[in-house]
């Protein structure tokens, strides 16, 4: 296949009048790894459902392997969610199943293969991840870690070309968070994958992106490589890699609301 | 009128209607996946998880059932005779619970212990499970939450009512005959062929068929609770009060319509 892996169009979102995302434009080719940067409310998660299919834009196009996923009927849509493996924030596997169940899963529903090939191929996605003498355990007993590589390899067990990932390493410690971005890492080079990163990680960021973009109030400031982010001037981008701080109290608010209290009681 | 109450009457009506639309579209969407929950020619692991279903909902369910039952059916024998015994009409008691309960007591006592029991447990099961993303999730994977979730418990409970709604006329009528045979020393046998004497095929029937209806309102009001969940775990905790206390209001106002409906057109 030709073309981007993913291709933003003019995109636009709004929430009860309010825009999340304003005409966004994005290109993510094939076999790269693009790293959305944002800060909270940025839209960042909210861009990350449109391009999975959780959601639907006002307007724009959001093409995936060139199939416009904005306009598409909903059986074309579930042809294009098999090519793209999600791994939500909170790992999101089904408590109620086995780590196993939870990556044959997708299989199970999608494939007519024979029970022996399904634990075959769960076996070899959680060795992938290093979960291979977990399978039998409940998600509940894994830990933090554990569970976001089961959610990793449930998002593999289709054999995406596009692998997306929701804050890998939030709430983890650094030395498993790293532990994610080598996986990730290694993945996208045994696979050649096209990996979608949402994070606010700085460190993860600069060790797995091919290229990053940012998001600042639903619109794309800069999109670029390692090099070019980190040189560029916007005081939008250097205050966060800087991590300056926004002013939080509003002063002006403040001394008003004191005068007006003290003439008030004085009166 | 000032126009903010009548805004404010606007905007409730449209929550309901809203609220009624979205049942519906559920409703339609869940009957269209249904037929691949089904054994032998739908998909078997939805299958499986209707019988986990049908276990919970139904199975679990009998001795609460059962005991409510009994209770009632002593009640009404009770109740009734207190009255009836001054007229001398004491064989009538047995008329009363046995139409009672065929007819009402059956499917209404059912109803509402299922919607206390299970709906919310829907209700909280599928909203904890946006709040987890396990439902985008799914979605992601290409899975259609409604035929993964929903139809399994609907064909559960579709199935498993109409049994409950049949053990629960049973122990109430049964009480009703330990009633009479401790009040006025009729035998259980004699009891049961004045029993059978007035239980009519059609009582039967329209006591099944509210079952169903009662069934749907159940899983759909629980299960709509539970996808509408929108933020944390109080938002699960609430949907689950909603769930119940909309889905038994919406049993009695079905029950209402049902029963008007076969009494107009009962011509008896």
């Amino acid at each position: 296949m030709t073309g981007p892996a993913i291709s933003v169009r003019d995109v636009v979102v709004t929430y009860s009048g309010r825009r999340v995302l304003d005409g966004i434009n994005l290109d993510i080719s094939r076999g790269e790894t693009l790293v959305l940067l944002g800060g909270s409310g940025s839209g960042k998660s909210t861009l990350l459902r449109q391009i999975v299919g959780l959601e639907r834009p006002q307007s724009g196009q959001i093409r995936v392997n060139g199939v416009d996923i904005a306009q598409c009927p909903p059986g074309e849509l579930k042809k294009v969610r098999r090519s793209i493996g999600v791994a939500f924030q909170n790992s999101a596997l089904f408590n109620s199943m086995s780590v196993e169940d939870n990556i044959a899963l997708p299989l199970r529903e999608h494939t007519r293969l024979a029970e022996s090939t399904i634990r075959l191929m769960t076996w070899m996605k959680l060795a992938v991840v290093g979960l291979a003498e977990f399978g039998k355990l409940s998600p509940q007993a894994l830990s933090g870690g554990m569970k976001k590589r089961a959610a990793v390899a449930r998002a593999l067990s289709l054999d995406p070309d596009i692998l997306v990932f929701d804050e890998p390493s939030a709430g983890l410690d650094p030395i498993v968070a790293a532990e994610l971005d080598e996986l990730i890492l290694g993945l996208k080079r045994a696979f050649s994958m096209t990996v979608v990163v949402v994070t606010h990680e700085m460190a993860s960021a600069f060790r797995i992106a091919d290229r990053m973009a940012m998001l600042y109030k639903g619109s794309l400031i800069a999109v670029g490589t390692k090099e070019e982010l980190q040189s560029s001037p916007h005081p939008r981008i250097r205050q966060f890699f800087d991590r300056v701080p926004d002013q939080i109290a509003d002063t002006a608010a403040i001394d008003k609301y004191f005068k007006k209290y003290l003439e008030g009681s004085s009166a | 009128m000032s126009p903010s109450v009548v805004e404010r009457l606007g905007s409730a009506a449209m929550r309901h209607i809203e609220y009624i639309g979205g049942l519906a579209i559920q409703l339609q969407h869940a009957c269209a996946a249904l037929g691949r929950t089904l054994p032998l020619v739908g998909n078997r692991s939805r299958w499986r998880s209707a019988i986990q279903q049908m276990l919970t909902v139904g199975v679990d369910a009998f001795p609460m059932v059962g005991i409510m039952a009994v209770c009632a059916g002593f009640i009404l024998a009770m109740q009734g005779a207190s009255e009836l015994r001054r007229l001398g009409a004491m064989q009538f008691v047995i008329d009363l619970v046995t139409i009672g309960f065929t007819r009402e007591l059956g499917p209404l006592l059912t109803a509402i212990a299922v919607s206390g029991r299970s709906g919310s447990a829907f209700s909280a099961e599928i909203g904890s499970m946006v709040v987890t993303e396990e439902i985008d999730a799914l979605r992601t994977m290409g899975i259609d939450p409604v035929e993964f979730v929903l139809a399994p418990k609907y064909l559960a409970a579709l199935i498993v009512l109409p049994c409950l709604t049949i053990l629960s006329t049973t122990c109430g009528i049964l009480a009703g005959g330990a009633f009479m045979r401790l009040s006025t020393d009729m035998a259980l046998g004699v009891y049961l062929r004045y029993v059978v004497r007035s239980i009519v095929l059609r009582d039967v029937m329209t006591g099944l068929v509210k079952s169903l209806a009662f069934a749907t309102i159940i899983v759909h009001v629980g299960c709509l609770e539970g996808f509408r969940v929108r933020g944390g775990p109080d938002a699960v905790g609430r949907s689950a009060t909603a769930a119940v206390v909309k889905s038994t209001f919406l049993v009695i106002l079905a029950d209402v319509g049902f029963t008007a409906v076969f009494y107009l057109t009962g011509g008896k």
